[in-house]
């Protein structure tokens, strides 16, 4: 039961984007599309798991004074992995994430949950936080992207839905900010609820 | 010429905040004050200027000489957290005042993505050192025009009647949305 608390959190509860706002620069950056949003959050879920894992199997070697620079350490590897696999496997995609793949490194989300949940907890629980956690972030990236490409192009994930006059805006930058408060907004409604 | 053209490109057109999506978390965490977010400004281009300068001279004689250019992500986040310690305390020890006056933005400054990703991108657009620089302070006063400008807006903001569900974060990132939206504008202009 708590495992299954400790997954889900993520995905509405704590949200790391429409709650905690966390890592809200590549959540705007990336997501003209919904499939972009789809590959950003699994990327960052992958060096979230992985460096949550290592976080929590080192915790007890890493001297209390240097453990964020020892993180830093950690997590800028496994960006460097998913950096160099998806030049390689996914060019397209990697194209359209540019810059936003070597940010993954200072997302405050990988550091935040590395410092607030794996250098505290077992190995087993800190994996499901940093899956669950990934995944929240994931959905929540989906989610805006979809929202945006919707209103935009008129497509989700690449499918027509609508004609017509189409909001243009919400593909360039300003409607980025517009569309997260909205949703930020509907979340919270929920939240409370 | 060409330096002008990269000095109005940076802070008008594709201004770091509002186009590129750079430093997005300290633009919503610390622009509730007018004066906190120009001390975050000025905090910003210190480190930001510094910064761009060693890691471009790391890249140009460290990495590629020696064929370590994918070293780069985790050599140039060292690079930032230690320098954000080193202005620290060299900051303490010369000058209490300026130190009391950005101290508490410093650390901040290791996960502001700006100064990561301008870093990043005075690589990956060529610039020769004094390029770097130029770029590397004109996006600093992109970045504090955008987070002042912001305050201001929301300084105001807290007078208003704002509906319930879109009071704090939801409506200033609206806000962030129109202001965006007028920096728009400015493309085309060089």
């Amino acid at each position: 039961m708590n495992q299954i608390k400790n997954f889900t959190k993520g995905f509405i509860k704590e949200n790391p984007v429409f709650v905690l706002l966390l890592g809200l620069c590549p959540t705007l950056g990336v997501t003209t599309s919904a499939i972009n949003g789809l590959g950003m959050g699994l990327a960052t879920t992958f060096v979230l798991f992985m460096s949550n894992l290592v976080v929590s199997v080192v915790r007890d070697a890493i001297p209390n004074k240097v453990r964020i620079p020892s993180f830093i350490i950690i997590i800028a590897s496994f960006v460097t992995v998913v950096e160099l696999v998806m030049q390689a496997y996914l060019p397209g995609l990697f194209e359209a994430l540019g810059l936003f793949i070597p940010l993954i490194v200072v997302n405050c989300i990988v550091l935040g949950r590395a410092e607030a949940f794996a250098s505290k907890n077992s190995v087993g629980s800190s994996l499901i936080d940093g899956l669950g956690m990934g995944l929240g972030f994931a959905f929540a990236l989906t989610l805006l992207g979809g929202v945006r490409e919707l209103l935009g192009a008129g497509a989700i994930f690449g499918f027509n839905l609508l004609e017509g006059d189409l909001m243009l805006v919400f593909i360039l930058a300003p409607g980025a900010f517009i569309a997260l408060g909205y949703l930020v907004a509907i979340i919270n409604k929920f939240n409370k609820a | 010429m060409e330096y002008f053209v990269i000095i109005i490109g940076s802070i008008f057109v594709s201004n770091i905040v509002l186009a590129q999506f750079l430093g997005i978390c300290p633009f919503v965490g610390v622009s509730g004050k007018l004066s906190t977010s120009v001390g975050m400004g000025g905090a910003v281009l210190f480190v930001l200027t510094l910064a761009t300068m060693v890691t471009w001279i790391l890249q140009y004689y460290v990495l590629n000489p020696f064929g370590l250019g994918f070293m780069q992500t985790i050599v140039f986040i060292l690079v930032i957290a230690s320098l954000v310690q080193m202005v620290e305390i060299i900051l303490k020890k010369v000058s209490p005042s300026l130190y009391s006056a950005l101290g508490v933005f410093l650390p901040l400054i290791t996960t502001n993505c700006a100064v990561l990703g301008v870093a990043i991108l005075t690589i990956q657009k060529d610039f020769n050192l004094l390029e770097g620089v130029v770029y590397a302070i004109s996006n600093a006063i992109g970045f504090t025009l955008a987070i002042v400008l912001f305050a201001g807006i929301r300084e105001h903001l807290d007078l208003m009647e704002v509906p319930k569900g879109m009071k704090g974060v939801p409506i200033a990132l609206v806000v962030a949305g129109i202001l965006a939206l007028s920096f728009f504008g400015f493309t085309g202009l060089v």
